[in-house]
């Protein structure tokens, strides 16, 4: 299946060198929305909240954080990646080159995915300065960190193939991923709801994916871990059956 | 002589309805240098997209070096290298990252003295470090067939690679061009620039409205086709050309000082002594007199003229 190695590692550098670019303005960014969100929610509100669900509130939001910052990277990072080449025109020795579809995805998805990760574990990182974060099972987060990079990234992937203009590049993650995100539980547990919300939440895709992810540093969860898991997993088949569509049908790609 | 590119059919109607090519057959032979001339819109860059991978065609086959483009297309694409018409850049790379990345993504292995030489052969190796975006127009054109060349190809495509060259890379580009042709390296190019094409191909095909009209020696081509202008200048200017002279397709020029007349030169009756007889008669002297061989752009342009009128 994978015959041209090379090709796959030439995008992954050639993507990784544009994020060593920005490398400063990508590692800071979270470093400060972080600190932000910790002198608001955690310090101004948290001060004045009990525990959540058994939790100090200011460890509560870190899994929820992580995860709206990663959605958001994965998809600006990967729908540019490859929306850029078709903007300048680029795209056009990709095309011409002996490299498959899934070749192709595995280098663009891999170098989004990867910074997408550094990012999160950067957050978590200034977290444990203001709060002291527990992981009850580190292996299953690293799996959920993976699996949310890799689904986010290939999400994005598609609004880059689908875009015709920067303006559709940004209405995904403004207009869908925030308010899913924020209304997903990302900083409250969906107990704290009235129940005829808690209703309409479990109609939000993300919700399940926060959920998930929290009960992997708490234990505790509003959704049951393994509807969570499906979820992901779920996710991540309906992006790949997308992608190769895309490829197979050149959909925005070729005439 | 063996056939390296073989396009059979081909057909391609964009979603919008328009109708690009219709079916054509062409063969390109190995080591040679060959031309696809033909206006904007004949068809050129979407039959040289075609076999490249770029545009999907609606109909056809097309093989490269033996290759189905389609089934078989890692092997077909390895043989091609392909300078497109724009100049599609990396703003931000390096020279010398860009051509290293096209030759990874085309499955080599690196070689920086390969690499190298590439970049000394075509001026580029002082540039190598400098932000593709600080480079002029003639300088990014020179990345472009650096890239194309980075994978070692045995099939180069240049579409309008003479569009916005200066004269002096120009000259650079076709010494280059013939350099690999010695190294059997086949060359199909598209240009506008029709003395260049004569110049350079050995061989050429005239394409228009989707349609290849007709494939030949360049020279050949010549022979077939050629006419000749004669060209009279006459000892005093006429205000309009006598109705004795109807006959003759003739243009006055010159602001009345010159006699065009355009005719086949391999015709049995070139009508020229009738003619010259005429003027004779007619009292019509010229001081002096020149033929020119007509280029292929006048060629071209009666080929496509004759096949509309038919």
């Amino acid at each position: 299946m994978i015959k041209n190695p090379r090709g796959i590692l030439a995008i992954y550098k050639f993507e990784m060198a544009r994020f060593k670019r920005t490398v400063w303005t990508s590692l800071i960014m979270p470093v400060i929305t972080t600190a932000l969100y910790f002198v608001v929610f955690g310090s101004a509100i948290g001060s004045r909240m009990s525990e959540v669900s058994g939790v100090e509130y200011g460890a509560f939001i870190v899994p929820g954080l992580m995860m709206l910052t990663m959605f958001t990277e994965s998809i600006s990072n990967a729908s540019f990646g490859i929306y850029m080449p078709k903007w300048t025109g680029t795209i056009y020795e990709l095309l011409s080159a002996p490299i498959s579809a899934l070749e192709t995805v595995i280098a663009y998805v891999g170098a989004a995915a990867t910074k997408s990760i550094i990012i999160a574990l950067i957050i978590l990182l200034t977290a444990n300065l203001f709060v002291d974060v527990q992981i009850a099972h580190p292996v299953l987060m690293a799996l959920f960190l993976v699996l949310f990079a890799f689904t986010f990234c290939l999400f994005g992937f598609i609004i880059g193939i689908w875009a015709k203009s920067f303006e559709q590049l940004q209405v995904i993650p403004m207009l869908v991923v925030y308010p899913l995100t924020f209304l997903g539980g990302a900083f409250y547990s969906l107990d704290m709801l009235p129940p005829a919300w808690r209703t309409v939440t479990y109609f939000n895709p993300v919700a399940y994916l926060i959920s998930g992810f929290r009960w992997t540093f708490f234990g505790t969860s509003d959704i049951a871990v393994t509807i969570s898991i499906g979820a992901v997993l779920l996710f991540l088949t309906a992006c790949l059956g997308t992608v190769f569509w895309v490829f197979r049908t050149g959909y925005r790609l070729k005439t | 002589m063996s056939i390296v590119i073989n396009v059979t059919g081909l057909e391609k109607t964009y979603a919008g309805g328009f109708c690009a090519l219709k079916g054509v057959d062409l063969a390109v032979r190995k080591g040679e240098i060959f031309a696809l001339l033909g206006p904007n819109g004949a068809g050129k860059t979407t039959l040289i997209s075609i076999i490249c991978g770029i545009v999907t065609p609606s109909a056809g086959t097309v093989t490269v070096a033996g290759f189905d483009h389609i089934t078989d297309y890692r092997a077909a694409r390895n043989a091609i290298g392909l300078v497109p018409q724009e100049l599609h850049t990396d703003a931000f790379e390096s020279v010398l990252s860009t051509v290293r990345f096209s030759r990874g993504l085309f499955g080599k292995a690196p070689d920086e003295p390969f690499i190298e030489k590439l970049l000394r052969d075509l001026s580029l190796w002082e540039k190598r470090k400098a932000n593709i975006m600080e480079l002029s127009g003639g300088m990014k054109r020179r990345v472009m067939i650096a890239k194309a060349l980075s994978h070692e190809p045995d099939i180069l495509f240049l579409d309008e690679p003479s569009a916005g060259v200066d004269v002096e890379l120009r000259r650079d580009m076709w010494a280059m061009v013939r350099g690999l042709r010695e190294r059997g390296v086949t060359i199909v190019l598209t240009t506008h620039y029709i003395e260049e094409a004569e110049e350079m191909a050995d061989r050429v095909g005239v394409i228009s409205n989707g349609e290849v009209i007709v494939v030949d020696e360049t020279s050949a081509l010549m022979k077939k086709l050629g006419r000749k202008t004669l060209t009279l200048t006459l000892s005093g200017a006429i205000d309009a050309l006598p109705s004795e002279l109807a006959q003759w397709p003739l243009t006055l020029q010159g602001d009345g000082f010159e006699i065009a007349y355009e005719f086949d030169a391999n015709a049995e009756d070139t009508g020229v002594p009738r003619l010259l007889k005429r003027l004779d008669e007619l009292g019509l002297g010229f001081k002096d007199l020149r033929t020119d061989q007509s280029s292929l752009e006048d060629i071209f342009v009666g080929l496509v003229s004759d096949r509309g009128a038919s």
